[in-house]
């Protein structure tokens, strides 16, 4: 009885143990640069007193903790490489296949912590539950940011967008040029979505996309969940995740994606072929971030300054991507008007979603898609 | 010590979380969750895998433990077979799943061949990345695991026995009917759970092969923890873990009595 008790003690100290060291640390860290400005609570580049200062402070720090990037995503591998060489800054790019909820628990996990990460690229739902951990901040290229792109104090900020596609393989199947083509007989076991629209962004708008090619609308996502209930029993839904591995091997020769991952595709297939369908266009853009409780806050604002000036800008344009201030910058000339004249034709007024409409959205897919996709 | 860190702790973190809401306060919401369609189909899905995968992992582990333990104790294909068994019954996760994708996937070595020689597509439309190509895959480090589990069972059967009903006047069938079978039931049936337990709790194969509907709840605790669509799910993830406990107690509380019967008998 004795040792029972004892054990019982045990455990309930050992789990308000852990409960404790779950809690976020109350000390702070010292974030005053050399000059004297605490780079965690700068806004601008001219709370630093220029670009040059944020350059030197972002430099004595050294180093850019990184989540959840992709190499081969809107062109994140040669982003990373060339932010390093420019400034001499080491980038520690973590968990490169990960998912937008990923970014803020690793945040939530690491906080305190030199590894915690320092800047999120989120999806819109996620990014817009958890802005209390974001801090402000407002690059130089600030104006040229459409509002709409925006939050009005800089908690966020719009970084690149695209539209949903289709990507095929045009050595394998037949031309595509809209959804109902992929419900014939030789797209058998060969159609792809990218993950699971219960759980990552990009499949979501995927089958919006299909909702609204199907008669449904932001609204009303049933129609599109039908379309895939139609691809199963065709035999054509193929339930593997989709990434540039599995479309170089041949195993997904049609894939459901944001257009500027089929352009990472193309570079390694060269029969491979991209297409909006004309009848639903779903638009939908990623949104930047710093963690308000970035390691290296300092180094976090310069990649945000690097990001949104006319280089980081191209690099995003280069894997197939619209940066957000591409239409700025075409009207300056700024932009590469060869990319920027070769992203896919896009006719029609583009949907996005609001966030009302991705949660109402997200309802319905919880509790119909894997009835459908059975 | 270990078992406080190992076992009790993360226990009560999923109990606890099971019945907290977002905030910590105290809620039902995430068990009634687990009626909700999706969790149905998952817990129905990791029936069906488990029990499946277990019948025929039993049924075959079994009588390939009774054609090896009937060779000599030391002749070669015994020992290779409880070797190799030895290692398959831990091949799992990620890199099963590579190997069934290479072998039979869309691409695979064996699908295309087959397709030349006979034109028979066996790759259909994608089976092996749903719940019967986890039947499939799933089978192949269940077997083996019977195999070692069970093997013993069987060397447990004393000659004598058979010499003495035979001295009776027993037939051959008659001594399996008789003695052998009924010897043999209550450490098949053991087996037979642990197996079942064991296909319950994999993970990581699945985890790489299926990535739509999450037909089992391993899948779906990964998608109430990881969602970009559906946030806040965290704690319906450890109602989910707690709806796998309680399962997984069940059979090991089945599997502790069959244990208890079979030492009776074998003592």
């Amino acid at each position: 009885m004795n040792t029972r008790k004892m054990l019982v003690s045990l455990t309930a100290t050992a789990t308000l143990m852990s409960v404790a060291a779950c809690a976020a640390p109350e000390e702070e860290n010292d974030t005053t640069t050399e000059s004297g400005v605490d780079a965690a609570a700068a806004t601008s580049a001219e709370d630093f007193g220029g670009m040059d200062e944020l350059v030197r402070a972002a430099q004595d720090e050294g180093e850019l903790n990184v989540i959840a990037l992709p190499p081969d995503w809107a062109n994140y591998g040669e982003v990373i490489s060339t932010f390093e060489e420019k400034y001499d800054i080491e980038v520690n790019s973590a968990q490169p296949d990960a998912a937008s909820q990923d970014e803020i628990n690793a945040a939530n996990e690491l906080a305190g912590t030199d590894r915690a990460p320092d800047v999120f690229d989120l999806g819109q739902s996620v990014a817009l539950a958890n802005t209390d951990m974001f801090a402000p901040y407002q690059v130089e290229t600030w104006d040229d940011i459409p509002d709409e792109f925006k939050d009005a104090d800089g908690a966020w900020v719009n970084d690149y967008g695209g539209y949903m596609s289709i990507g095929y393989d045009s050595a394998v199947v037949p031309e595509v040029t809209s959804l109902s083509d992929l419900l014939g007989p030789e797209f058998e076991g060969k159609v792809a979505l990218n993950g699971d629209p219960t759980q990552a962004g990009a499949a979501f708008s995927g089958v919006m996309m299909a909702a609204i090619a199907n008669g449904g609308s932001a609204d009303d996502i049933a129609p599109g969940v039908d379309f895939f209930t139609e691809l199963k029993e065709a035999g054509n839904f193929l339930t593997v995740d989709p990434d540039s591995t599995t479309i170089e091997q041949g195993t997904t020769p049609v894939v459901i994606d944001w257009d500027y991952l089929g352009a990472a595709a193309a570079a390694n297939v060269d029969t491979w072929r991209t297409v909006v369908p004309e009848e639903a266009v779903v638009a939908g853009y990623y949104f930047q971030a710093i963690n308000a409780d970035a390691p290296n806050p300092a180094a976090a604002r310069l990649w945000q300054e690097f990001l949104y000036s006319d280089e980081g800008q191209n690099l995003w344009l280069e894997g197939g991507a619209r940066p957000v201030r591409g239409d700025a910058m075409a009207e300056a000339g700024t932009i590469d008007a060869e990319l920027w004249g070769a992203l896919p034709e896009v006719s029609g007024d583009p949907v996005v979603p609001t966030d009302e409409q991705t949660v109402t959205a997200g309802e319905y897919l919880a509790a119909n898609w894997s009835k459908a996709i059975r | 010590m270990f078992v406080l860190v190992f076992l009790v702790v993360p226990t009560l973190t999923v109990v606890l979380g099971a019945f907290q809401d977002e905030d910590g306060a105290l809620t039902l919401g995430n068990l009634d969750a687990l009626t909700g369609d999706a969790a149905v189909s998952a817990l129905k899905g990791s029936l069906i895998l488990s029990a499946s995968t277990a019948v025929i992992g039993a049924v075959l582990g079994a009588l390939l433990a009774y054609l090896i333990v009937s060779m000599p104790a030391h002749s070669l294909p015994r020992r290779a077979t409880l070797a190799v068994s030895g290692v398959l019954a831990q091949f799992g996760g990620v890199v099963l799943a590579f190997a069934w994708i290479a072998t039979i996937g869309p691409v695979g070595v064996v699908t295309n061949a087959v397709m030349e020689l006979t034109g028979v597509d066996l790759y259909g439309s994608g089976w092996l990345f749903g719940l019967p190509g986890l039947v499939v895959v799933y089978s192949y480090f269940q077997i083996p695991l019977m195999v070692i589990v069970f093997a013993p069972a069987f060397e447990g059967l004393r000659p004598q026995w058979r010499e003495a009903a035979v001295n009776l006047g027993a037939s051959t069938w008659a001594y399996w009917r008789h003695v052998a079978i009924p010897l043999l039931t209550p450490a098949f049936l053991g087996a037979l759970l642990l197996l079942f337990a064991n296909a319950f709790a994999a993970y990581a194969t699945a985890a790489v092969l299926v990535s739509q509907g999450q037909p089992i709840v391993p899948l779906l605790i990964r998608q109430a923890i990881t969602s970009e669509v559906l946030l806040g799910q965290a704690n319906v993830g450890y109602a989910l873990a707690l709806e796998m406990i309680v399962v997984v107690t069940m059979v090991m509380v089945a599997y502790n009595l069959l244990l208890r019967r079979t030492s009776r008998w074998m003592r």
